[in-house]
């Protein structure tokens, strides 16, 4: 493919042409990556609908399949609205800058063995660096907007976010303990075997604080109090309106599958197979692209998201701060030595 | 000019202008902006020299948690301006005075006699499997490791003696202990009462 690619531009100037080809790769990642958001704002509120026993949006096309297209369409056509004090620039900078990091970390996911569009050495640190820039975009919203409600709102979630990347990047740093490397292909292949043979099982204790910090980061249920409708309206993104909101949600989602799709690449073996090891069916299997497993798994993540919203009422302020900094904290450093242990001592099936 | 030159002149100009504004820009969130901005792209320029697991943590630690607390505190004061301005004529020659001073200083500290190519020749550049992260992580804990530990315990104690100093006792306390909330049940807090059903007046 992306040879093909090549050849066909090969009357362009060789810098023109690598230039082409990682914008074409660019809009590979982006484009399904921006449908897959506005399906999962449509699954979110059927799986919700299903919880809640009643069916979910079912006007627009068949089943309601298209709803998210016609949600597009009319935030689209809708008025951005300006508040007469706020501050213009960093107004409309705040939502620009939620959505960049969220879309700059996807640059070293790799979805297969090679595919990946940035097969950097330092790959889970340029992620978490990424991640940690996302807080600006709420952060600046909330202040420029000049409203109370908003600014309440950016500095609960500051706070929250703050606190909550140390857990994650503890996490992290046992993934890379138990893998040898930054690179997350690298830690794929780490995991080859079988199903036990995935971190989920040396790394459990992390696996678990990895998912919830991630909930926590993107500021989703029931650790969304930045948003918090019963209390402060809803929080930073209370002034915006039309496109300037729905850039913040495109933001919050796309955030959503890249942590749910970080959590299958380290903990869940990413695009190995779940059969792998297990005869008679790994040859039935072996058919199955490595991408669709990958996916699979992500699906699985972003599905706990719902049901998480579906399930757990709002935490309180003080409660999620305990748990971040007295309850995950502890553990992680706890799990880090073990994680050390392990690989000092070689344990198998996992490090040996 | 190879494009990581035309790279490196791009980020050293956005480097300085962003320096500039912090110090210049009146209101003091946009020079603390400036400052994430200023941040950022000296990672960039870290990142050129093959520093990749600097620049990361240049932009997670300070961009990415410092500069927040950074900025929430800023955005929390309500600073007036105009008292902060009162005599800005009158301490002009003063500051020029020190300005001056600590450009010569730094001329004469950092000027091309002391860093010039000659005397420290351009770091080499390494293939596509250079691992910087591996590198500082062999150095620092084999070559330094005791400077490192040592640094690190002071770290360490500064973190313990700056929460001492802060920390209140409040005297009154009427939270509920955590454990508590996590250990009651349901027979502590609900009650379900069987009665009849009452009839209607007619």
């Amino acid at each position: 493919m992306v040879e093909l690619l090549e050849q066909s531009l090969s009357w362009l100037p060789g810098n023109a042409v690598i230039l082409t080809v990682i914008i074409v790769k660019i809009l590979v990642i982006v484009l399904p990556l921006m449908g897959a958001v506005a399906y999962l704002t449509l699954a979110e509120r059927k799986v919700i609908g299903y919880i809640q026993v009643r069916i979910g949006p079912n006007r627009v096309g068949p089943r309601g399949l298209l709803q998210p297209i016609a949600d597009a369409v009319k935030l689209l056509m809708k008025e951005t609205i300006l508040p007469s004090n706020a501050n213009r620039f960093l107004f409309l900078l705040g939502p620009v800058l939620a959505l960049a990091p969220a879309l700059a970390a996807w640059a070293v996911i790799p979805f297969d063995e090679g595919w990946v569009l940035a097969d950097v050495n330092a790959g889970l640190l340029y992620i978490l660096a990424m991640t940690s820039m996302g807080v600006y975009g709420v952060i600046i919203a909330g202040w420029a907007s000049n409203s109370k409600y908003a600014f309440l709102g950016a500095l609960r979630s500051a706070a929250q976010i703050v606190s909550y990347e140390i857990a994650m990047g503890f996490a992290i740093v046992g993934v890379l303990l138990a893998g040898g490397s930054l690179n997350i292909g690298e830690i794929v292949t780490a995991q080859q075997g079988s199903f036990i043979h995935w971190f989920w099982l040396p790394l459990l204790p992390l696996f678990f604080i990895y998912f919830i910090s991630g909930v926590a980061e993107t500021n989703r249920a029931p650790f969304d109090v930045a948003e918090g409708e019963s209390e402060i309206v809803a929080g930073f993104h209370v002034e915006y309106s039309a496109m300037t909101f729905s850039v913040f949600f495109l933001a919050e989602y796309a955030n959503m599958i890249l942590v749910a799709m970080l959590a299958a690449l380290m903990f869940l073996g990413g695009w190995l197979s779940p059969f792998e090891g297990i005869p008679g069916l790994e040859t039935l299997f072996s058919w199955v692209p490595g991408i669709v497993w990958l996916l699979a798994k992500c699906a699985f993540f972003c599905f706990l998201y719902l049901w998480f919203r579906a399930t757990f009422p709002r935490y309180r302020y003080d409660q999620i701060m305990r748990l971040g900094w007295k309850v995950f904290i502890p553990i992680t450093i706890v799990w880090l030595m073990v994680v050390g242990g392990l690989v000092v001592a070689e344990a198998g099936p996992w490090f040996d | 000019m190879g494009i990581d030159v035309i790279i490196f002149y791009f980020f050293a100009a956005v480097l300085v202008f962003a320096a500039g504004m912090v110090v210049t820009v009146r209101n003091p969130v946009f020079a603390a902006l400036f400052l994430v901005l200023a941040f950022f792209t000296s990672a960039a320029i870290w990142m050129l020299l093959e520093a990749e697991f600097l620049a990361l943590t240049l932009i997670l630690v300070y961009v990415g948690a410092v500069m927040v607390l950074f900025l929430f505190v800023v955005m929390m004061l309500d600073i007036n301006l105009a008292v902060l301005k009162e005599g800005f004529a009158r301490y002009l020659p003063a500051g020029i005075v020190v300005a001056l001073l600590l450009i010569a200083q730094l001329a004469v500290i950092v000027g091309p006699e002391q860093f010039g190519l000659d005397k420290i020749a351009s770091p080499a550049m390494h293939g596509t499997e250079y691992s910087n992260t591996k590198e500082l992580g062999r150095v620092l804990y084999t070559e330094y490791l005791y400077p490192f530990e040592i640094a690190s315990a002071i770290l360490l104690v500064a973190i313990i003696a700056a929460i001492a100093l802060t920390l209140r006792k409040r005297r009154v306390r009427d939270l509920m202990p955590p454990e508590k909330q996590v250990a009651v049940q349901r027979k502590d807090r609900v009650r379900l009462v069987k009665m009849e059903s009452e009839k209607k007046k007619a």
